[in-house]
């Protein structure tokens, strides 16, 4: 099956990110990525891409999709630098698998 | 431990060996599937931490270049550039299976053709050196962040699995067999107790007589 890529974020950093074919879509509110994020999973994307600035504001949308196996919710840092969220989720599924944080 | 509320009887022993023999092979089964899982699991989370760190580094930078490109220029001029991208992207997800948990296996295949000249497709006019060198980091950096999905998207499923894995076992091992062994413990000193009991009484009645 094919699926397409989409990108979120604010405009400054995701725009490169047109030039690699990937669908891109800006977002500066939490309710606006919201709605994006539900609108592409709908529509077949999948990966979404996140800046980690949005995704922190929607933590539930993202755990929404976690457990499903298609869209990929992905969290990239944006232009300012990274918030470590996208690790401490990597940490955070280390924790609950193993037990304790072995990384 | 509590035993569960059974009757002392011959049939209830019977039934609950029966479910003990199950709830020891279920268990052992889970067992071995949770050992896997996790095996896959540390190995995979690894590559995830390590890629991660490698793709955001990569990403700041490309993207802070881009910003810095912006800021030189117009930004209807950005626009125009980008507007037309100068390849595509096609996704196709493909379920795995790892111990039953269904993880998604990504191919991706861009058009590459141009892989051998530079990918940029604009032209001088309007756009500076910067630019270049961001569009050419970000697609230097794509590679990785497509892997990085795959992996990260696939750990979180796996962590999932192996958390309710591990409840499972761990309900088998500490709960259910625990008390499965002790009523059929308690049944069988019942059923002896009374079997005495019955020996007892008909040795009495003989003395009588």
């Amino acid at each position: 099956m094919a699926h397409k890529i989409g990108v979120v974020g604010d405009k400054d950093s995701i725009l490169p990110f047109k030039m690699l074919g990937f669908d891109v879509f800006y977002a500066s509110e939490a309710k606006e990525a919201r709605k994006m994020v539900d609108h592409l999973a709908k529509n077949e994307y999948g990966i979404i891409y996140l800046t980690e600035t949005l995704g922190e504001k929607i933590p539930d949308t993202i755990r929404r999709y976690d457990s499903k196996i298609q869209p990929a919710v992905i969290l990239i840092p944006n232009h300012t630098g990274s918030l470590n969220i996208g690790k401490k989720r990597i940490q955070d599924n280390v924790e609950k698998a193993v037990g304790q944080n072995i990384l | 431990m509590a035993k569960l509320n059974v009757n002392p009887t011959r049939m209830e022993l019977a039934n609950l060996k029966d479910r003990l023999s199950l709830a020891s092979r279920g268990h052992k089964l889970l067992k071995d599937k949770q050992d896997e899982l996790m095996r896959q699991f540390i190995e995979l989370i690894k590559k995830n931490n390590k890629l991660r760190t490698v793709v955001e580094e990569k990403l700041i930078s490309a993207m802070q270049s881009f910003v810095m490109a912006k800021s030189l220029l117009n930004e209807k001029y950005i626009e125009e550039l980008v507007a037309v991208p100068p390849r595509t992207v096609n996704l196709s997800v493909y379920e795995k299976n790892i111990m039953s948990v269904n993880v998604p296996v990504m191919n991706f295949d861009y058009s590459e053709d141009d892989s051998h000249t530079s990918d940029i497709s604009y032209g001088y006019l309007n756009s500076n050196s910067e630019l270049d060198v961001s569009i050419e980091e970000m697609s230097a950096v794509m590679k990785e962040l497509l892997e990085l999905s795959e992996i990260e998207k696939t750990c979180q499923l796996l962590a999932d699995e192996i958390e309710s894995t591990r409840r499972r076992v761990n309900a088998l091992e500490y709960r259910t067999i625990p008390q499965l062994e002790e009523t059929i413990y308690f049944i069988q000193m019942k059923l002896d107790e009374s079997e005495r009991a019955g020996i007892t009484r008909l040795m009495k009645v003989k003395d009588m007589g």
